[in-house]
């Protein structure tokens, strides 16, 4: 058993780093000291957490500046020396100590419209192969830790773009059901016009901090963009619009599209 | 859907206000660094290499630099230019390569790799990942020019074409042995080993990704498709490698050229 410093973020937004000393036993991870914490020094200490095995997404925080999930940080990973420093999530407002508000991601979760399959395919009649299966599954790894969503530097660093920037986790949502084979919505035009795909500049940060190693970036940002690039910006699809030859070519827009307002209120 | 809290400007909440630019302790802005440097190190070598004009052909066995193909220019040198070349002398600040150098330039510069290497280290949007980037407002690519980017499959089909006249380059080398007809040497061997990385960035790239597969909603009933998307995306798991790769193969065949066409060195032969 040694002894750590760990400074720990106290309060709400204007509130700042307390300096602690805590034990740390062999094989521990940064949210067992977090709870040693509550249990010998700072009862009041609040800190999301549920499995302590990297599946539920609860525990995201900023360790060393960086997004992790507490309960897969692993003491033994920081030099003996090294002071510890734990903090909220920096892109959501905080509700106290560790714990962020979230619904940012609930509400924009709520704005990708759903599963739209053909209207005239029953319950039960469509087969899907394993090759497309395979596709979709990695994102269905997703934990909703939110780690990408608070790494993404458009919302992080720039709180105003929130409105227009659904962020990699919902991009990636959008991408899965783009590239779904029964999904008869075009999510091209919205994805760029209604969620903000075009802030995107594809700096793989959301990649990087994935604690499922989903690949974010390679596998559903950049071929949305391809997608949207092939409905928007092909200039033989603009030219193909402009002279008729692509009339009902497109799918339609998904009849549960976020309409914008004016006013946060209506 | 219900709801138990207000939303959280309501609530008063706010994020948390830490002054830091980042509380990492790692040296997150060792890869920026070395990115500028390697990126300004071959812009400044290319860009030194294509205004001298002189060095980028070896006549007796007919190694071209990949910087000075397809030569163009009235004034390149007997045998170099294998697609013909136009009908006056480029001046001083004309590139030889004058229809291939600003294609390869706007591949690279789109290329989704160096737009991630370029914005972290030279834009520093962000430098690295949760390290506050300097710039009060940010739009990204949603906007002129940056939108142009999405022009990248563009260039894809230019750089292939490009890629193309390089490996008729590098075969067409092979038949310029020291007796005549077919001979090898180290030269040979570095521009075959150019042009083979030169394919595998550019087939590499996420557009070529999509274009032979990624477009497609259902990949049953199209097994060829779909064996291509599967290669494809397995080397395009490796596109920053290439990239820079590339960018030293480049470099390594053009220094090697120009060092021969200078005879600076001899070629060692292996046959021929």
């Amino acid at each position: 058993m040694t002894k750590r410093t760990f400074h720990v973020w106290r309060g709400g937004g204007e509130g700042g780093l307390a300096q602690y000393e805590v034990e740390v036993n062999e094989g521990e991870v940064v949210l067992d000291v977090l709870h040693r914490l509550q249990a010998t020094q700072c009862p009041d200490l609040a800190v999301r957490w549920n499995c302590k095995a990297g599946k539920c997404g609860s525990c995201s925080v900023e360790i060393n500046g960086r997004p992790r999930l507490a309960c897969m940080a692993r003491m033994s990973t920081f030099e003996p020396e090294e002071s510890i420093t734990v903090t909220p999530m920096r892109t959501f407002p905080v509700i106290r100590d560790l714990v962020c508000d979230v619904s940012f991601n609930y509400q924009k979760a709520r704005e990708i419209p759903s599963f739209t399959p053909s209207p005239d395919s029953e319950p039960g009649d469509f087969r899907m192969q394993q090759e497309d299966v395979q596709r979709m599954q990695e994102f269905r790894k997703c934990i909703e830790c939110f780690l990408c969503q608070d790494v993404c530097h458009v919302i992080r660093d720039h709180e105003e773009n929130k409105e227009a920037f659904a962020g990699p986790r919902f991009l990636m949502r959008a991408a899965e059901l783009e590239m779904h084979p029964e999904d008869t919505a075009d999510r091209r035009k919205i994805s760029q016009e209604e969620f903000g795909l075009g802030y995107c500049n594809i700096t793989k940060c959301c990649t990087e901090v994935c604690p499922e190693q989903i690949h974010i970036t390679d596998n559903a940002l950049i071929p949305l963009k391809e997608r949207v690039a092939d409905r928007q910006y092909d200039p033989l699809v603009w030219l193909g619009s402009k002279i008729g030859l692509r009339k009902g070519a497109d799918t339609p827009v998904p009849p549960n599209t976020r309409k914008r307002t004016s006013s946060p209120e209506q | 859907m219900t709801s138990t809290l207000p939303p959280p400007e309501r609530a008063g909440l706010k994020r948390p206000r830490i002054s830091a630019r980042t509380l990492r302790t790692d040296r997150w802005w060792t890869p920026p660094l070395w990115t500028v440097l390697g990126l300004t190190a071959f812009l400044v070598y290319g860009l030194v290499r294509v205004l001298q004009q002189d060095h980028y052909w070896v006549a007796d066995y007919g190694y071209l630099t990949p910087f000075y193909s397809p030569c163009l220019s009235a004034s390149c040198a007997p045998g170099s230019a294998h697609l013909g070349t136009l009908p006056w002398e480029f001046p001083w600040f004309l590139p030889y390569a004058l229809f291939s150098l600003p294609f390869l330039l706007l591949f690279r510069f789109t290329c989704y790799y160096y737009r991630k290497a370029y914005y972290r280290s030279f834009w520093q949007a962000p430098t690295a990942c949760a390290v506050r980037e300097p710039h009060g407002r940010y739009t990204g690519e949603s906007r002129f020019p940056m939108i142009g980017q999405n022009l990248h499959r563009y260039f894809f089909y230019a750089a292939a074409l490009i890629a193309v006249i390089n490996t008729y380059d590098a075969a067409l080398a092979l038949f310029h042995g020291r007796e005549g007809g077919f001979g090898i040497g180290l030269g040979n061997l570095i521009l075959i080993g150019n042009v083979v990385l030169l394919w595998v960035y550019t087939l590499s790239c996420h557009s070529c990704r999509h274009v032979f597969g990624g477009r497609l909603n259902s990949f049953s009933g199209r097994p060829v498709r779909y064996w291509m998307w599967t290669q494809i995306s397995r080397m395009n798991s490796r596109h920053m490698l290439w990239a820079w790769v590339t960018l030293g193969t480049l470099v390594i065949a053009d220094l090697y050229v120009a060092l021969v066409a200078s005879g600076t060195i001899t070629d060692p032969r292996i046959y021929n």
